[in-house]
């Protein structure tokens, strides 16, 4: 017998649970300030998410995917990105989206249950929220595949969870990525839970990384609670990929804290004991340790930051709910790029049959 | 400049052409025009496709631009959704109907409402082109129709050509459409006969049906390759002196009926013919459109002669499944004599 091949799947970590660096920091995070920036994104995220549970508590939105305790996948991947590169996210990925400069308006009309939310006025040629898991990493290809054919110094970046990785667009996907050697980072935020099916029963394969080798690509894992090996694992992977090297599969270790969305009730099928445990790992703590160990952070910036963030997000929702209701004419205005001739008599059946007083468009 | 007009008028001869032969001049007029124009799918490559479909156009335009894929319907249907977002058009090309339905959760989930869930802030400019139909002796899974699956998804545009002409044409304007159009080639009539094509990038209407035969009698509404025996039996029924009407519908998806309303109420008789089974078939909506709008023009009920609703036979049954000249002529006799 001989071995024809054989692979590794690298782990990194910079800096640990306790905020102890593991080894040498990249050079972005000697900056305390560009440090800062990403602790402040992952603050106001998570500040995000607890509002928007609240506000579907009380029906001032619908169904809504928190990303709490996995604030370092977003955060480090958008801020490792150029404003023209492409974010092809799935639905637990607004982290990302407010660093790409998606707003929390806009968040909040989606959750809401209105189109507009994904019309977002920031990243014009970023892809919307992704619902049916990891159909997003086919478009990733083909917008890498764009990038590459035009020659622009362009990159995609994808993201999806643990189940993702089970479907056959993932595989199709990857596969495709792989042969045609697109710019192209695939990043699995690895929170261990799809709904109620762990990441036990998910796949029997070791790591979630190492389905990239079969796709003949570099796959690698990463402690996606420490934001700055997501920072630099993204930015290492798309440098390579604007330099003609090819796709990156990044997985990133994180947990579910929350439930799946606010319609999941996951004391149904894990032990809260299980959870408590995970807390201790989560990204915002052990970033803010380092920062006040360095020197860099207190308790006064501290204080200052929740005030600020909690006022960012309840303006948020001020503008969020004076938004009017969209009109009868929205259901019709952007299905074709001209409404055609045999939908003008239904289109105008929904206006005959609108609420009263309220405008077809707008 | 001289030599430039010089090629252009070679380029834009009139030939004789099949209709696969006509889908690759469309291909190549739009690959020559358009940068943002890439093909992509199975064996298109060197190979040109399992039907020469894109024959020679890798050669001509680089193994960039007429891409060989993976063996993955799903991802052939979702990456060109991401080129077309990213303002590449894409012309996608899955081997057979039979073959399509892993990317009915792409097409259905993404390509169709790209537009509409971003407010225009992205669209999906792609064509998915797809052989369908019986009638050529083909293995399993490699006969279908399943246009109906298409033409009931908001934001589609499902376009059937019936002829070389109209499928350069109908090719040209799903190319340029900015939104996602579903193309079906029926394979029966990929080498059944040649016509006078002129190459010169003149696209056809979509959402649009063509009248084929003028008639007063009787209305024949059809597409694909059913109007082959749909025009036949129209020539069967003028030997007995019924004055047949053909329209092609041509785009299924959105269904414009005015054309079908209007020969309608000029003949008052109605006969729809296609190859897909009968429920819930394009037929239906067209025959429903009839009764809304049309029912005072009606002098008889509307007939359907369809495929069974069947699982499409293997070759030694399919001439029993598909419409044939003779189901056609009955149907527009029950039409023609009832009262």
């Amino acid at each position: 017998m001989t071995t024809v091949a054989t692979f590794e799947i690298s782990y990194t970590q910079f800096v640990d649970a306790q905020g102890e660096p593991t080894q040498r920091l990249p050079p972005f995070a000697t900056d305390s300030a560009a440090l800062i920036a990403l602790y402040r994104a992952m603050v106001a995220a998570r500040a995000f998410d607890a509002k928007a549970i609240a506000l579907q508590r009380t029906g001032k939105i619908g169904t809504f995917a928190s990303a709490l305790g996995q604030e370092a996948v977003g955060v480090g991947a958008a801020s490792a990105m150029r404003p023209d590169d492409v974010l092809v996210p799935s639905y637990r990925d607004h982290p990302a989206q407010f660093v790409r400069g998606v707003t929390m308006v806009e968040s909040l009309l989606y959750w809401g249950g209105d189109e507009r939310g994904s019309g977002f006025t920031g990243p014009r040629h970023d892809f919307a929220n992704c619902v049916p898991i990891a159909t997003q990493v086919c478009h990733a290809v083909g917008a890498a595949y764009a990038f590459k054919l035009r020659h622009e110094p362009r990159a995609a970046v994808c993201l999806l969870g643990d189940g993702g990785t089970s479907r056959g667009d993932f595989y199709e996907g990857l596969n495709m990525a792989g042969v045609w050697n697109v710019p192209m980072v695939l990043i699995v935020n690895n929170n261990q839970w799809a709904i109620s099916v762990p990441r036990t029963l998910q796949s029997a394969a070791k790591t979630l990384a190492q389905k990239a080798i079969a796709a003949g690509i570099e796959g690698q894992q990463i402690d996606g609670n420490d934001v700055i090996a997501v920072r630099h694992a993204t930015e290492e992977a798309l440098a390579k990929a604007r330099a003609g090297g090819g796709p990156t599969l990044i997985e990133a270790l994180t947990y579910r804290l929350g439930d799946h969305t606010t319609a999941d009730d996951a004391t149904r099928y894990r032990d809260a004991e299980t959870v408590r445990q995970q807390w201790q790992f989560e990204p915002i703590v052990r970033l803010r340790n380092y920062l006040a160990r360095s020197g860099a952070w207190d308790k006064d910036k501290e204080e200052a930051l929740q005030r600020e963030c909690a006022e960012q997000v309840s303006r948020a929702v001020d503008d969020y709910l004076a938004v009017p209701l969209p009109g009868s004419d929205a259901m019709f205005d952007y299905l074709y790029a001209t409404l055609p001739v045999a939908l003008e008599e239904q289109r105008n059946a929904a206006r005959r049959f609108a609420p009263q007083g309220e405008e077809p468009s707008g | 400049m001289q030599r430039a007009a010089l090629r252009l008028r070679v380029k834009n001869q009139v030939a004789e052409v099949n209709l696969v032969e006509a889908v690759n001049l469309a291909l190549a007029y739009e690959l020559e025009h358009d940068q943002d124009v890439i093909l992509l799918g199975e064996d298109i490559g060197v190979n040109g496709g399992v039907f020469r479909a894109t024959a020679g156009l890798q050669a001509r335009f680089g193994s960039d631009r007429v891409v060989d894929t993976p063996l993955a319907e799903a991802a052939i249907a979702g990456v060109a959704i991401g080129m077309a977002a990213a303002g590449l058009k894409p012309v996608a090309e899955i081997q057979f109907t039979g073959f399509m339905y892993p990317t009915l959760d792409q097409i259905i989930n993404h390509a169709s409402r790209m537009r509409h869930r971003t407010r225009g802030r992205l669209s999906c400019p792609m064509v998915l082109r797809a052989p369908s139909g019986a009638g050529i002796h083909a293995p399993e899974h490699h006969s279908e129709s399943p246009e109906t699956l298409f033409a009931h998804v908001p934001g589609l545009r499902m376009v059937i050509p019936s002829s070389p002409a109209r499928a350069y044409g109908l090719l040209l304007a799903a190319i340029r459409d900015p939104d996602p159009v579903i193309f079906f080639e029926p394979t029966r009539l990929y080498r059944l006969f040649k016509q006078q094509v002129d190459d010169n990038g003149e696209a056809l209407p979509l959402d649009a049906c063509f009248v084929l035969r003028e008639g007063r009698d009787l209305t024949l509404v059809s597409w694909g390759a059913m109007l082959q025996e749909t025009l036949a039996a129209a020539d069967a029924l003028a030997t007995t002196g019924v004055s047949a009407e053909v329209i092609d519908v041509a785009t299924l998806k959105p269904l414009d009926l005015t054309v079908i309303l209007e020969s309608v109420a000029k003949t008052g008789r109605c006969v729809i013919v296609h190859e897909a089974p009968r429920t819930v078939g394009c037929g239906a909506e067209i025959a429903a459109g009839l009764a809304e709008h049309g029912l005072t023009s009606l002098l008889a009920p509307v007939q359907r002669v369809t495929g069974y609703d069947v699982v499409v036979p293997l070759p030694r049954l399919e001439s029993q499944y598909m419409p044939s000249v003779e189901r056609i002529m009955d149907a527009a006799r029950k039409a023609l004599e009832y009262a």
